[in-house]
């Protein structure tokens, strides 16, 4: 597979007199897992949302397969296959799990102009919906509402209402954050088996899971990517230990 | 022990069983008032139902529903005032009128959220009200009087006050189970998923705002029929139907019946204007005590007399 | 043109009575995030006080000063009392909650002072008529509005920006926790401003008691109005109110003055006298959907929390 399914460049954000985004770019194989990694502040949620259409860049362009996005509406980027999960757990918490991610599933099953039949009834949205479920492990927590959910359930959701949409590509923002040592190492156990199929955008400050995970990494400082590659050269990068990892190199922890 | 019928399931048919049985009570008293009163409640409460699908399911608060009630009653006021006295006229204009209206204003409001929806929904009811004002030929501030109800020759006659009455206990029953339906269906689950995270209702691939405006159709529509029967109760049309205090008054009905309820509405308008009533025969100044009532309610009552019910099922 | 300007000046002493209503929304819905719909009836108090105490004390000035501080006392209270339990809801409470104080104070008005309304008169040297240019006379009372009015925003924006409590006021608008974290008595703070508010408000009631009305549901009129001010300023800038204030009174006034005459050139005498009251009616609901479309935020928005 050589041509990219994400390519990104020269992406340039100011607000005011601050650059948010420093002429950055990116290209994406289709199945590869690519992490972004940098401290905070670094404009990482300014790139998530350039590419999910929150935000329109001041210069540069983004293409997806091939397509120029670069001012697609948000929501018309979960249909042409690029789908992501929020930092802070973004759910409709009176609703149950499954719930959630049939909407997720509704969002690309038709137009929702249907205003009679029982949308709870529906196995066309039911069906994939507890597929997605079952892919992150919350297959028992189905009918269980988002409020009652516990934070790592909350984010293991979070990633299902993504996938239940069928992506492409799948922007995953921070997604182990808040997680335990268990749900953690679940997730990446997840995300393992999604390589390959799904290209991933992972963004993330757990190293553990970046570096068991990443087929290449990119490190973003101050609005710049300063540095890009597979994870032992970015280990061994004396600039990005010096911005970054610190004087122990990369491996251990979060942040 | 299982209970038959949850309270609130109890309230409901209680409500239910009282409204089909008002005319019966008043052939036997010959009290028509209890008639009058109650299908006045019947109307307010389509009104406040098709407020409800868009302020309680749907996030929008409102403060210019009583546009589509004044439209749809103009709507009758006027064909009859130039001669088409034909309920098959005067209806369907009446709720194509006001769902234009809902359609205009939905599309320029909707683009706001939070406080300035609120402000920009009542600008637009006041402007609906200041043209009423301004129509000398339909009575202007005074309003005008309709000598004759909707006709629908050979089908049904509303002159009579019973056949009126069960018209709106029908329309009413109808409306509340397709709104029951809507809330349910796909479109339903857009709508409260807009209400409940509209950031990720886009993320997920819904383009929100066509959902929410045709939601704001359908209210408005709903609402213009409810003006309708309401110009055909009173025999009289006036800038009042749509002044702010009656967009307040929806609101209220909305909120103390419990917004996400399927019968909310209607026990919202029924304890609103009975207690409105009695009040006004108890004491020359009323709202000295509904004032703080609707304090007390806000403050305290979470999820309005719904909620109230909600919570003595789980005791 | 004589008429014009003369005009012109009505359209700015009704934007400073409006400015000094939207002024106390804007704060009070800036720094509590309170929608407040009995705003209107602390300005129907103002008035109906200054009538009172004038006619007490047989003095416009005197009774204009007492109705003040009973004003603000009353705001406090209300504060104090009813409004503090609201702070964090949903709108939607603050729209029932509010709107059930609306009917209470619109009822106990008319308990305690009847239905018919009152009179406020002035004193002599105010009912005279300025020449401002050859061939325009101008009340003075007017005059003395518009100044008054000018001093009060001028203090109010030195307080806001320059003062130490004014400081607190803006850091509470963009960060409410941040300043409660920093051990600021906010509690003492939203009472403060709750109370400037309803000060501001009763103070525009009972400057405009001698020239307009004293009557109940007065305050609901102009409350609109109030509020489509602050909507197209920006809520929570008192910038923002100034500047629309001055808008909406103009468009306001000479709409009214102009518009029907306007459409006599165009329409007969029936129609344009009708479509010309109810466009100038309309024209600042239009000036606000208009504003609204290309700036959903008005104005000046301020910066948000």
């Amino acid at each position: 597979m050589t041509d990219a399914l994400l390519e990104v460049q020269d992406l340039t954000k100011r607000f005011g007199g601050v650059v948010a985004s420093d002429r950055v770019s990116l290209q994406l194989p289709r199945g590869e897992l690519h992490a972004i990694i940098g401290p905070n502040g670094a404009g990482k949620t300014t790139l998530i949302g350039q590419l999910t259409g929150e935000i329109i860049p001041d210069g540069g362009n983004i293409r997806f397969d091939g397509q120029d996005i670069t001012a697609l509406p948000v929501y018309r980027r979960s249909a042409i296959g690029l789908a992501r999960s929020f930092q802070i757990t973004s759910l409709f918490p009176d609703f149950t799990a499954l719930d959630n991610a049939a909407l997720a599933v509704q969002a690309h099953a038709g137009h929702s102009f249907r205003f009679w039949r029982n949308a709870r009834d529906d196995g066309e949205l039911r069906e994939p919906a507890r597929v997605a479920l079952a892919g992150v492990g919350l297959a028992e927590r189905a009918d269980v509402l988002v409020a009652d959910l516990s934070h790592g359930e909350r984010r293991q959701l979070e990633i299902a209402m993504a996938l239940a949409t069928t992506p492409r590509m799948l922007l995953l923002d921070e997604p182990m954050a808040g997680m335990g040592p268990d749900e953690s190492a679940r997730l990446i156990e997840i995300l393992r088996k999604l390589k390959g199929g799904v290209t991933i955008l992972l963004i993330e400050h757990d190293m553990d899971a970046v570096f068991a995970l990443a087929d290449r990494i990119s490190v973003l400082v101050y609005g710049r990517i300063i540095a890009s590659g597979g994870p032992a050269a970015i280990r061994a990068d004396p600039l990005v230990r010096q911005a970054y990892l610190g004087e122990s190199g990369g491996g251990g922890g979060h942040g | 022990m299982r209970q038959l019928l949850t309270p609130r399931a109890a309230v409901n048919v209680a409500v239910v069983l009282l409204l089909a049985l008002v005319p019966v009570y008043a052939a036997l008293t010959g009290d028509t008032f209890a008639m009058t009163l109650f299908a006045r409640i019947m109307i307010l409460a389509l009104a406040a139902l098709s407020l409800n699908l868009i302020m309680g399911y749907g996030g929008m608060v409102s403060f210019g529903h009583a546009a589509y009630l004044g439209i749809g009653g103009y709507a009758v006021g006027i064909l009859a005032k130039e001669g088409i006295p034909s309920g098959f006229v005067q209806w369907p204009v009446a709720i194509a009128a006001s769902a234009l209206y809902a359609l205009v204003v939905g599309a320029l409001s909707l683009r706001t959220r939070g406080v300035y929806f609120i402000m920009i929904t009542l600008a637009f009811a006041q402007m609906i009200y200041y043209v009423a004002i301004g129509l000398d030929r339909y009575g202007g501030d005074d309003g005008l009087t309709i000598y004759r109800n909707s006709q629908f020759d050979g089908l049904i006659d509303i002159g009579n006050k019973t056949v009126f009455y069960y018209l709106c206990f029908a329309l009413l029953m109808a409306s509340i189970y397709l709104v029951w339906r809507i809330v349910n269906s796909r479109f339903g689950l857009v709508i409260q998923g807009a209400r409940s995270n509209e950031r990720r209702m886009r993320a997920i691939g819904f383009p929100t705002f066509r959902y929410k405006l045709a939601c704001f159709v359908i209210a408005g529509a709903m609402c213009g029929l409810a003006g309708a029967l309401l110009a055909n109760h009173t025999n009289y049309i006036s800038p009042a139907m749509m002044g702010w205090t009656r967009s307040g008054d929806l609101i209220v009905m909305a909120v103390l019946g419990g917004m996400r309820a399927a019968f909310g509405p209607l026990i919202g308008a029924m304890t609103f204007l009975v207690l409105e009533e009695l009040l006004t025969r108890a004491t020359d100044y009323p709202n000295l005590i509904i004032g703080p009532l609707l304090l007390i309610v806000a403050i305290y009552v979470h999820g309005g007399i719904d909620g109230l019910l909600g919570k003595a099922r789980r005791d | 043109m004589l008429y014009f300007t003369e005009q012109l000046l009505n359209g700015i002493q009704l934007g400073m009575l409006l400015f000094l209503l939207a002024a106390g929304l804007t704060l009070i819905f800036g720094i509590m995030d309170l929608v407040n719909l009995a705003h209107g009836s602390l300005y129907m108090i103002g008035a109906y006080f200054a009538a009172t105490f004038a006619d007490w004390t047989d003095s416009f000035v005197l009774g204009a000063i007492l109705a003040l501080i009973a004003t603000l006392i009353v705001g406090m209270a209300l504060e104090v009392i009813a409004i503090r339990r609201l702070y964090g809801r949903d709108h939607l409470d603050h729209v029932l909650a509010t709107f059930g104080l609306l009917l209470f104070f619109n009822e106990l008005v008319r308990l305690i002072w009847g239905p018919a309304g009152l009179t406020l008169s002035l004193p002599s040297e105010m009912l005279r008529a300025v020449q401002l240019l050859p061939g325009l006379y101008y009340p003075v009372y007017r005059l003395v509005i518009i100044g008054v009015t000018l001093a009060v925003g001028a203090a109010l924006y030195m307080l806001v920006m320059r003062s130490r409590l004014g400081m607190l006021i803006r850091a509470g608008a963009s960060n409410r926790e941040m300043v409660g974290a920093l051990g600021i008595n906010i509690k003492l703070l939203y009472t403060l401003v709750f109370g400037l508010g309803a000060a501001l408000a009763g103070f525009a009631g009972l400057m405009q008691a001698p020239i307009l009305t004293v009557q109940i549901g007065m305050g609901e009129n102009i409350l609109i109005a109030a509020f489509v001010v602050v909507t197209i300023g920006g809520i929570g800038s008192i910038r923002g109110a100034f500047v629309a204030a001055m808008l909406v009174g103009i468009v306001d006034t000479i709409g009214r003055a102009f518009l029907p005459d306007l459409l006599h050139a165009y329409l007969n005498e029936a129609a344009a006298s009708s479509l010309g009251r109810a466009l100038s009616s309309m024209s600042i609901y239009l000036l606000m959907a208009l504003v609204l479309i290309v700036r959903p935020a008005g104005l000046f928005p301020a910066a948000t929390r």
